[in-house]
């Protein structure tokens, strides 16, 4: 296997060890933890008032147009960053090109605010 | 020292590896907990702290452990069970998968990737998925509404963070982290190497987006709004008791100290010490003995950006859930996009 490929499986290890770590203090507190369960504290909380309804219930997602413009500006830090180690080379060439990226970008960062969709309402 | 490592067998490797990023996770996430959350809270706030356990309380720690221990493990009735029982999981392996890409020393690092900041933003964000699925999974309106707002807010304070770094990679001209280390330390200002080149000094309106980024994304106290314990009873953590809960709250430690190895990495120099001191060159003449002295000088850095994170944390008001989010929007997100753009243009011209 490549040096490439062996440190990405270092990463799985990493992410393996979290689990296996936390796995095993949760192992040695089933040890040690004692195990009496009831109606009353299998309850959902809700600050002492026996809740009502489904705890699944209906809510407003306030920011599926922040959901929306975060898609927006990460996909166009995806391209800054490639383009930020190359700068050097490109010269004021991939400078232009950037800027009018950048100011299209934030022409639809700008319509929105006038839109009014950046309030948390 | 290379040479040592590549003789031993690859699974000795990666145990070793493993072993040192527990360390890495577990040590840093300890003492925050202690000589902040403890002790410098407690002086802010005119108190002693914890002073029975353990000569001024250092081994309160160890007592806490065995006291989350053998809390007995509640989960609502209607909760989705399996998920309820691996989101804590989930939030302490993102903060694994972070620390896999901070080097310590010249040839003390787990993994060397080209793309090594791209990579730690990109797994930084997996602790959103933990955190939406805490909270959903739990069958309880607030930790619903709880795990919504969090992930309101970490998706909004994640761009001003990702476009922060921009500004660095672009001096740097590298997303490596090793070789950004190596950049600021055999840098110069103006022909003067005797500091090297902390991009804090040439970066320093990218270093105070970043910090704020980091307090929101760690939601300590001015961007608590997702926790907000005694007001909103935790957010998505409301139904989490016993041992879990304090996975969550190992994580949320961890992470604290991991986002300030990297912004040590990015803007204080890392592990290196200026190159025209011992008159290295490049990072293949540091001497050996930088790999011991690597993670000490890291983990004072570390100590010292955590100090600012806990300092804030411990002196400011929470922001309101309307003010945090225009605050991303209107002014972060703006003004990083500004401080890519003269960056680039000053990189350019000289």
């Amino acid at each position: 296997m490549s040096p490439f490929l062996r440190s990405y499986l270092t990463v799985v290890w990493f992410g393996l060890a979290a689990f296996l770590l936390g796995g095993l203090l949760l192992w040695v507190a089933s040890l040690l933890r004692p195990v009496k369960p009831n109606r009353e504290k299998g309850m959902p909380y809700e600050s002492g008032v026996d809740p009502v309804g489904e705890g699944w219930s209906q809510s407003q997602i306030r920011y599926y147009v922040f959901a929306l413009l975060f898609v927006v500006f990460d996909v166009e830090a995806v391209f800054l960053f490639p383009w930020a180690t190359q700068l050097e080379r490109y010269g004021s060439f991939g400078l232009v090109e950037m800027g009018v990226f950048v100011a299209v970008l934030l022409l639809g960062l700008v319509y929105a605010w006038r839109k009014g969709v950046l309030r948390w309402v | 020292m290379l040479g040592l490592i590549a003789s031993i067998p690859y699974w000795a490797q990666s145990l070793l590896r493993v072993l040192g990023g527990i360390v890495a996770v577990l040590l840093p996430a300890g003492t925050i907990v202690y000589v902040f959350l403890f002790k410098m809270m407690s002086f802010m706030q005119s108190r002693l702290g914890p002073m029975e356990a353990g000569p001024f309380g250092s081994l309160q720690l160890f007592a806490e452990v065995g006291k989350w221990l053998q809390k007995e493990d509640l989960y609502p009735e209607r909760a989705d069970r399996f998920i309820f029982k691996i989101a804590p999981l989930i939030v302490l392996s993102s903060t694994f998968l972070l620390v896999a890409v901070v080097p310590f020393g010249p040839d003390a690092w787990f993994t060397d990737f080209e793309a090594g900041v791209f990579y730690a933003l990109a797994v930084s964000s997996v602790s959103v998925l933990g955190i939406l699925i805490a909270g959903w999974s739990s069958a309880n309106k607030y930790s619903l509404l709880g795990g919504l707002r969090a992930a309101g807010q970490l998706i909004a304070y994640e761009l001003p963070m990702v476009l922060a770094v921009i500004g660095v990679v672009i001096q740097a001209g590298t997303m490596n982290l090793q070789q950004i280390v190596v950049a600021q330390n055999a840098g110069s200002i103006f022909g003067w190497d005797g500091l090297g080149n902390p991009y804090i000094l040439t970066q320093f309106v990218g270093f105070i987006i970043f910090m704020i980024a980091v307090q929101a994304e760690l939601t300590q106290t001015p961007f608590d709004m997702p926790i907000a314990e005694s007001e909103l009873v935790s957010g998505y953590m409301t139904e989490y008791s016993g041992f879990r809960f304090l996975i969550f709250f190992i994580g949320e430690f961890a992470t604290a100290g991991v986002f300030a190895l990297i912004a040590s990495i990015l803007f204080l120099g890392g592990w290196g010490v200026p190159f025209a001191w011992f008159g290295w060159t490049s990072i293949d003449s540091v001497d050996n003995w930088m790999n011991v002295v690597g993670p000490l000088i890291m983990f004072t850095k570390m100590m010292l950006l955590v100090f600012v994170i806990m300092w804030v944390r411990f002196s400011y008001p929470r922001f309101r859930e309307d003010q945090l989010q225009r605050f991303a929007w209107k002014v972060l997100i703006p003004l990083s996009l500004v401080n890519i753009m003269a960056t680039s243009v000053l990189k350019v011209a000289f």
